[in-house]
């Protein structure tokens, strides 16, 4: 059926003109959008309290959705274990009895690197994380990876602060809110993370790429020394991302470096640490100061 | 709609209509409302690591105006883009532009080809989801992303066949929206 146009307005004057003013409504729309991206072009950081009030505004909604899925994944993981319980208590037997060798020699190895520090007199604990909380809402339906957190400024939070699961880093704080503020993940290609092999610190960088992976560029140019499966651990070099966080696999070995997965999927992630900003000390002392290298980027 | 009915018996939700009349707030809120709720959705269903859920908000939008053109003003865009760009992650002014764009679109298609069907409005939609995820990917490069063109696809074909569920979402919320809820005398 063709519906009724509401543009035949016949010749009341007063139908003609709304409709008229509609669409000159309409194109103002349009040039209002093109304003409002030359702003954000000539100062990217313009809108970014309209965002926070309105990460604000919806943080009861995200926290109360955030809680739904993790009970959500819980119940999945629990149809799944019920269906693969067979096999994977016989992997796990296996790999038990793997790891009890590989434990004893851990633990040697930790007593020995626990002597050579103190003769080295490096007195280096791990600071307590800034806050603890869950990732709310992401850009899901965007190019660009961004996620929102629980917390902001009023619970010590403030940009650069480079965000960490327990199983590696997911991305750094962008903007603070008073109570939530925004992350730019690992996976985002503006997110550059300096980072080394594990095995033997090869130096490159890891550079999202809008897809869930994470390109590796090697720094050292020439022969690419890398392999399927080497782990990719933060550098700390520059400052910002404390150096030995877990990041990423390689999958894929390319010509210039390898492609590798995250390891830290911030979507099976129940509760992320805010890390304080990581400055590199340049003699063994004391730890690092609240003050100094705050500057973030 | 269960047993049988006699012709003029009216079933007992038509009784509870008799002697109401539909809420003006509602009627007129409620689209804006689903439209701002679809913008939200996504960002809450995944922390996702890959552009992977369909713009529901933008879908919404469509779907509103080809169900019902002419119910909201043409610029309509421009509020409910800017609630879009505050949650979506785009640069702020993205969603305010191309939504805009796609009313003044949709009303010129509307008038071009007022007898449509489904497949020529999923046709006319399909399209248009298209230009919007690769243009929303042109605006946000231009604004300090490279995300390359191949990571969208997936996004753009799940987009295009979600959108005659967010029809039936839209037609549904098109129901309860004039439900005689107010007692009339």
């Amino acid at each position: 059926m063709a519906p009724p146009s509401k543009r035949r307005s016949g010749y009341s004057r007063r139908a003609q003109y709304s409709t008229f003013f509609g669409y000159i409504a309409g194109v103002a729309g349009v040039l209002v959008g093109a304003a409002f991206l030359l702003v954000s072009f000539l100062e990217p950081g313009a809108f970014s309290w309209a965002r926070n009030a309105a990460a604000t505004a919806a943080e009861p909604a995200g926290g109360a959705s955030a809680r739904g899925r993790s009970a959500g994944k819980s119940v999945i993981d629990v149809v799944e274990g019920y269906i693969l319980a067979g096999s994977e208590n016989a992997r796990l037997r296996r790999e038990l009895a793997e790891s009890r060798t590989r434990l004893v020699e851990a633990e040697a190895a930790h007593e020995e690197n626990e002597r050579l520090k103190a003769l080295l007199g490096l007195a280096r604990r791990d600071p307590a994380p800034v806050a603890l909380t869950r990732l709310t809402s992401s850009s899901a339906s965007s190019s660009r990876r961004f996620a929102t957190l629980g917390a902001g400024s009023a619970d010590g939070v403030e940009a650069g602060m480079p965000v960490t699961s327990p199983l590696g880093l997911i991305g750094r704080v962008l903007e603070a809110g008073p109570s939530t503020s925004r992350v730019l993940l690992v996976t985002d290609t503006e997110s550059l993370v300096p980072v080394r092999r594990s095995g033997d610190g090869v130096p490159a960088f890891a550079q999202g790429r809008g897809d869930g992976t994470i390109q590796i560029r090697l720094i050292n140019l020439g022969i690419n020394p890398l392999k399927k499966g080497d782990v990719f651990v933060t550098s700390g070099s520059g400052g910002l991302y404390r150096p030995g966080t877990v990041m990423a696999v390689a999958t894929e070995v390319t010509s210039d470096g390898a492609i590798a997965r995250v390891l830290s999927d911030p979507a099976a992630t129940e509760f992320v640490a805010v890390e304080d900003v990581w400055g590199p000390v340049p003699q063994p002392g004391p730890p690092p100061s609240e003050e100094e290298d705050q500057d973030g980027e | 709609m269960n047993g049988l009915r006699f012709p003029g018996q009216r079933s007992r939700w038509r009784a509870k209509q008799i002697n109401r009349a539909p809420s003006p707030a509602l009627a007129v809120g409620l689209p804006w409302l689903s439209i701002m709720v679809g913008s939200l959705v996504p960002g809450w269903i995944i922390i996702a690591s890959a552009p992977v859920l369909p713009p529901l908000g933008f879908l919404m939008f469509v779907a509103w105006r080809q169900l019902r053109p002419g119910l909201m003003p043409v610029w309509a865009g421009l509020p409910l883009g800017l609630f879009d760009d505050l949650y979506s992650g785009q640069p702020l002014g993205s969603a305010v532009l191309l939504w805009s764009a796609t009313a003044i679109t949709l009303d010129v298609i509307e008038a071009r080809l007022p007898w449509r069907n489904f497949f020529i409005d999923w046709l006319v939609a399909a399209g248009l989801i298209a230009a919007y995820i690769v243009l929303g990917l042109g605006i946000a490069n231009m604004l300090g992303g490279s995300t390359p063109l191949h990571v969208m696809v997936p996004q753009i074909i799940v987009s295009i066949f979600f959108y005659p569920l967010a029809g039936r979402i839209v037609a549904f919320v098109d129901r309860v929206r004039l439900s005689r809820i107010l007692e009339i005398g």
